[in-house]
């Protein structure tokens, strides 16, 4: 039933999500209530799985997914998970309840929900994950809808800059997250959490240790915000307060500790963890609490102040001792509490007063004593004064640090860099209630300021009560609840810690009365010259890791790409398919050197002089073809149309009928379609001057020599394969069973029709396509003025004189024409034939009497609708192929027989009939199409013409 | 009829590679013409050479699949052959538009400068 339970709790949320985003869009009452409704459900169901982990146990719950490879959606949930659960779930109810009145009426409101919700469904996953690429999954997907949340008011440049940054540094993290998981599934021998969690033996003795580590500690300390990665997280400021509030306190830059204390068992207790994360963790302790102190933003200070309690969170995990792991986690929670809280008070002062800058703010006391007084308190916790939950989780934290654990100098450095991050701690949290809520009153504000709605405030208040109780009864709220957390995260054999507040008179209090009175020494000499300096640090604060991120952004994504076009790219075509052909001769070289050899025994057939004599012509046809191509293109098209000739008697000569008839009809069509395009190139009377140059004849000879190389190899190749015996294949099965399976006769028909009909059906779609581009590009086509004056006499008229008898023989061969495409139709399937031929037959009919007549005297009595003869051709095959559902069979399912038919006797009546008539309509439509697409040129020009003719007139 | 057929597919194939190498538009599509024609026969040749043998079946009855030629290669040149008329047609148009958009048949849309 647990199980159950642990999936529902990880399903609502993205219920949530689901019902957020679905609301109208002014709903603000109806989004926030049922995400706030949906999420209770989530802590009720907390509450009630509170039970079964008392002593230890782990609920698991499993969704088989993919079985076949072993992928299964895995969720697991101990002690530690539970507590960060809940703390996710209640913090985002509170967040709810603020933004409801945060927002303006005008924002999007499913929106903020939708992804809101999201964002706690990927976090919940996240935690909850009992498989490590799972976890990597959903941690990947806490990046993405980060994204999106910090991007919410996307109409700012500095939303979109903050929000494009944290998805840069987060993605990058989560990549080398992703190869550490990888990696230590491997050495784990399983991607299950329990067994990584059981293996720490095996992974710190394994040589790629440092490895997993580094690349682990790189997803971490992105997401967690740690130096040098920390930057993204100021920029994210531009995020709307509530959905600052959650990430920074709760969980975005949580789920990085989070993994660092859970991982601790696995990968910690080394030198190299102690050094890289207890090092990383202090150093971003100290300098994140010294640019707090600088910045005059109030968002802006306590993003610095997140980073640093991060940084001290990251330290103890590096310390990782139980008692350590127990400070982390209490720590997760009181920052999560206080500064969830310190950030909606900021939301608060910026939404009645206009402004967060704190040079500009003062004296807000006075008239708003209610938050000033929850925002003093909070900050208290902050800054550590005793009472306070802060106070006992930093005193927790001094204790580890003064502790010895070995003797290295990091280690002995700890108290010192401890109580100086505390100095200032100390210090910004007084910047931060002297200089906004003391002082005289505010003057030239944008708004008057005054109490917010009360509802806004409520969470607040919530939190600063945590806050309060937590700080004066640690064993009696939390007490139990955090030893059985860091019992599941170091193991249950750690003995029960007392949480209390007092310890007697001890070095961790004397650093704790150091850092307040430093703190406050140092705001009360520096205080007036901070608060005019500028923003960030003395003498560095010019040096920002925001400014550098962005520069090297640019030189990667803009620079560098542009660059290396510029040196390795080119815009011309002939140095590309240069590089096409060179690389496929190269490629063919590669596979096959060594390789080719002759068949001991070849096969063959005897040479026929006759065929010899016919390739003779062939070859200079091709040879001839490419002479010509530059000056003499009709020429060239005439070769061109010899070399098809012969490619098709050679296809008839080899058992190849099927072959045979459609290259003779393709060959028309096409041969049609470039004497229609042939009119619309320039004149080419004289030689191109610079042909005669030295440079173009080298390039000539080396693309003769790649193009011999290219010849002469595809040559050998078929040569040799030619004279090795064929292995049985594919084919020998078509053979057999085309009758008794396709009932046809013709093998290759039936293939295409009934066997590999899918394919033929993408064939036909991709002729559909291109006909509608065809058309689709002559549309807007615009002639070459030259060729608009040029054929001053009109075309249509002289070539019907000169035409009159073939025209008329043209003309009565539209019926014969039609017979015949018949007469191909319907013996395709039993013998050479079939639906592409009849239809290349019937669009030949069509366009001999565009050639016999102008296209005006066709059109007046021939009315021929191509793009619904391809769209009823697509439909026939279509709902053929799908008829075959019906009778539960896959698509394109073919059923045969024969129909006796009275007088004509026995017909084949397969479907696959049917699905040729779809194959027939479509071609007949889209050669059709294409035709008459470019013969319309003709007639297009004629109108430009008299255009220009009436405008030259007008102007007359 | 092995030898020649191979010498009739390299010549093809070279006489298309040289064209489409060249700089007008027209050469560059009557290359790949040529260069259809030479890849068509050359899948078609992988079915090796069979003479009077179509792959058409007596109805009914157990047939040798070995005195017949092979449909498959046939069968995907017939593919073959109607997908190269519809990009033809398409580099056709694109030739034409081409040409009335730039002035020029060059298929970088500009003579060469130099």
């Amino acid at each position: 039933m647990e199980g159950n339970l642990l999936l529902v709790l990880v399903g609502l949320p993205f219920l949530a999500a689901a019902v957020a985003s679905t609301v109208f869009s002014r709903a603000h009452n109806a989004a926030a209530w049922s995400s706030g409704l949906i999420l209770a459900a989530g802590l009720g169901v907390l509450a009630v799985l509170r039970g079964s982990l008392q002593n230890g146990e782990v609920v698991r719950a499993t969704v088989r997914w993919v079985p076949s490879i072993g992928l299964d959606l895995s969720f697991r949930m101990d002690a530690f998970v539970w507590l960060f659960a809940t703390l996710v779930f209640a913090i985002a109810i509170l967040v709810l309840v603020y933004a409801r009145y945060y927002l303006s009426k005008s924002d999007p409101v499913p929106r903020f929900h939708g992804f809101l919700m999201l964002f706690t469904g990927a976090m919940v996953g996240m935690l909850t994950s009992g498989n490590i690429l799972m976890l990597v999954v959903f941690w990947e997907l806490t990046s993405l809808v980060s994204f999106l949340l910090i991007g919410y008011w996307h109409q700012g440049q500095a939303a979109r800059d903050g929000a494009r940054m944290a998805l840069v540094v987060t993605g990058i993290g989560g990549l080398g997250l992703l190869l550490a998981m990888l990696i230590l599934g491997q050495i784990a021998g399983s991607y299950d959490l329990d067994r990584v969690l059981a293996a720490g033996a095996v992974v710190r003795e394994h040589p790629l240790y440092p490895v997993v580590l580094v690349l682990f500690l790189l997803g971490c300390f992105t997401k967690s915000a740690q130096m040098p990665f920390h930057f993204w997280l100021p920029g994210a400021m531009a995020a709307p307060t509530p959905v600052s509030a959650f990430l920074h306190s709760a969980t975005m830059v949580k789920a990085g500790v989070f993994l660092l204390v859970r991982f601790t068992p696995v990968l910690g207790e080394t030198q190299l963890w102690f050094f890289l994360v207890t090092g990383t963790g202090m150093a971003t302790l100290v300098l994140g609490s010294i640019i707090a102190l600088f910045r005059h933003d109030l968002k802006g200070l306590l993003a610095y102040s997140t980073i640093s309690h991060l940084g001290l969170i990251t330290a103890l995990a590096g310390i990782g001792s139980p008692g350590a792991i127990l400070a982390a986690i209490f720590h997760i929670v009181n920052h999560a509490v206080f500064k969830a809280s310190l950030f909606m008070a900021a939301g608060i002062i910026d939404h009645e007063t206009g402004t967060r800058d704190m040079r500009r703010l003062s004296g807000l006391m006075r008239l708003m004593p209610v938050t000033g007084s929850l925002a003093i308190v909070a900050s208290a916790a902050m800054a550590g004064v005793p009472l306070l939950n802060g106070f006992i989780s930093k005193e927790m934290f001094f204790a580890e640090a003064a502790d010895w654990h070995n003797g290295t100098w990091l280690d002995n450095s700890l108290p010192w860099l401890a109580t100086l991050a505390g100095i200032f701690a100390v210090a910004y949290s007084v910047r931060f209630i002297t200089s906004v809520f003391f002082g005289p009153p505010p003057v030239d504000l944008p708004k008057t300021p005054h109490e917010p709605p009360a509802w806004m405030r409520r969470p607040v208040e919530f939190l600063v009560l945590a806050c309060l109780v937590i700080g004066m009864l640690p064993g009696l709220t939390l007490g139990p609840v955090l030893n059985q957390a860091a019992r599941a995260v170091v193991g249950w054999n750690m003995p029960y810690k007392d949480i209390a507040i007092w310890h007697g008179v001890n070095l961790p209090l004397v650093m704790s009365l150091v850092a307040l009175a430093g703190g406050v020494a140092l705001m009360a000499a520096f205080g007036a010259r901070i608060a005019t300096g500028p923003e960030g640090p003395p003498l560095v604060h010019r040096w920002r890791a925001q400014r550098l991120f962005e520069r090297v952004l640019l030189l990667a994504t803009w620079r560098a790409p542009r660059l290396l076009h510029r040196a390795f790219g080119t815009e011309r075509l002939q140095p590309q398919l240069r590089l096409v052909v060179l690389l496929a001769i190269g490629a063919g070289l590669a596979a096959l050197w060594g390789g080719l050899a002759q068949a001991p025994n070849p096969i063959g057939n005897p040479l026929n002089p006759a065929f010899a004599a016919m390739w003779l012509a062939g070859g200079a046809c091709a040879i001839g073809a490419a002479w010509m191509a530059k000056y003499h293109r009709f020429a060239a098209l005439v070769l061109l149309g010899g070399a098809g000739v012969v490619t098709c008697l050679t296809f008839a000569w080899l058992s190849a009928p099927d072959l045979a008839v459609t290259q003779l009809l393709v060959e028309v069509v096409t041969t049609v379609l470039l004497l229609l395009g042939l009119r619309w190139l320039p004149k080419r009377h004289e030689e191109i001057a610079e042909d005669r140059l030295l440079a173009a004849k080298v390039r000539r000879l080396r693309d003769l020599v790649i193009a011999a190389v290219g010849g002469g190899g595809l040559a050998a190749i078929a040569y040799v394969m030619m004279t090795w015996p064929l292995v049985p294949n594919v084919g020998d099965w078509f053979l057999r069973n085309a009758y008794q399976e396709g009932g046809g006769t013709n093998t290759v028909n039936v293939i295409l029709v009934d066997f590999r009909a899918f394919d033929t059906f993408g064939e036909i779609t991709v002729l559909a396509i291109v006909g509608i581009t065809v058309y689709a590009l002559l549309r807007r086509f615009r002639p070459a003025p030259e060729s608009v004056a040029a054929g001053e006499e009109a075309e249509a008229e002289s070539l019907a004189d000169a035409l009159l008898v073939p025209g008329m023989i043209m003309r009565w061969m539209f019926p014969v024409l039609i017979l015949v495409a018949a007469y191909l139709f319907f013996r395709g399937h039993d013998l050479p034939g079939g639906g592409f031929s009849a239809g290349v037959t019937l669009s030949i009919a069509f366009l001999l009497q565009y050639l016999a007549h102008d296209v005006r005297w066709v059109e007046s009595r021939l009315t021929v609708l191509p793009i619904r003869w391809m769209g009823l051709g697509l439909l026939i095959a279509g709902v053929t192929g799908l008829g075959a559902f019906v009778f539960g069979y896959p698509f394109l399912t073919a059923h045969a027989q024969y129909i006796d038919v009275p007088l004509i006797g026995a017909v084949p009546a397969a479907t696959a009939l049917l699905f040729d008539l779809g194959v027939f309509a479509l071609v007949v439509g889209a050669t059709v199409l294409m035709l008459i697409a470019i013969a319309h040129q003709s007639l297009r020009i004629a109108r430009l013409r008299e255009r220009d003719a009436t405008q030259d007139r007008e102007a007359a | 009829m092995e030898l020649v057929l191979s010498l009739a597919i390299g010549v093809l194939a070279a006489s298309g590679i040289w064209l489409i190498l060249r700089p007008r538009s027209f050469q560059v599509i009557v290359g790949l013409c040529l260069l259809s024609y030479a890849v068509n026969m050359f899948i078609f040749a992988m079915g090796r050479l069979t003479l009077s043998a179509p792959p058409i079946m007596p109805r009914g009855g157990p047939i040798d699949p070995t005195t017949y030629a092979d449909p498959v290669p046939q069968a995907l040149v017939l593919t073959a052959i109607v997908i190269s008329f519809a990009t033809t047609a398409l580099f056709l148009v694109v030739l034409i538009a081409s040409r009335g958009v730039t002035g020029t048949d060059h298929v970088d849309g500009q003579e060469r400068e130099s």
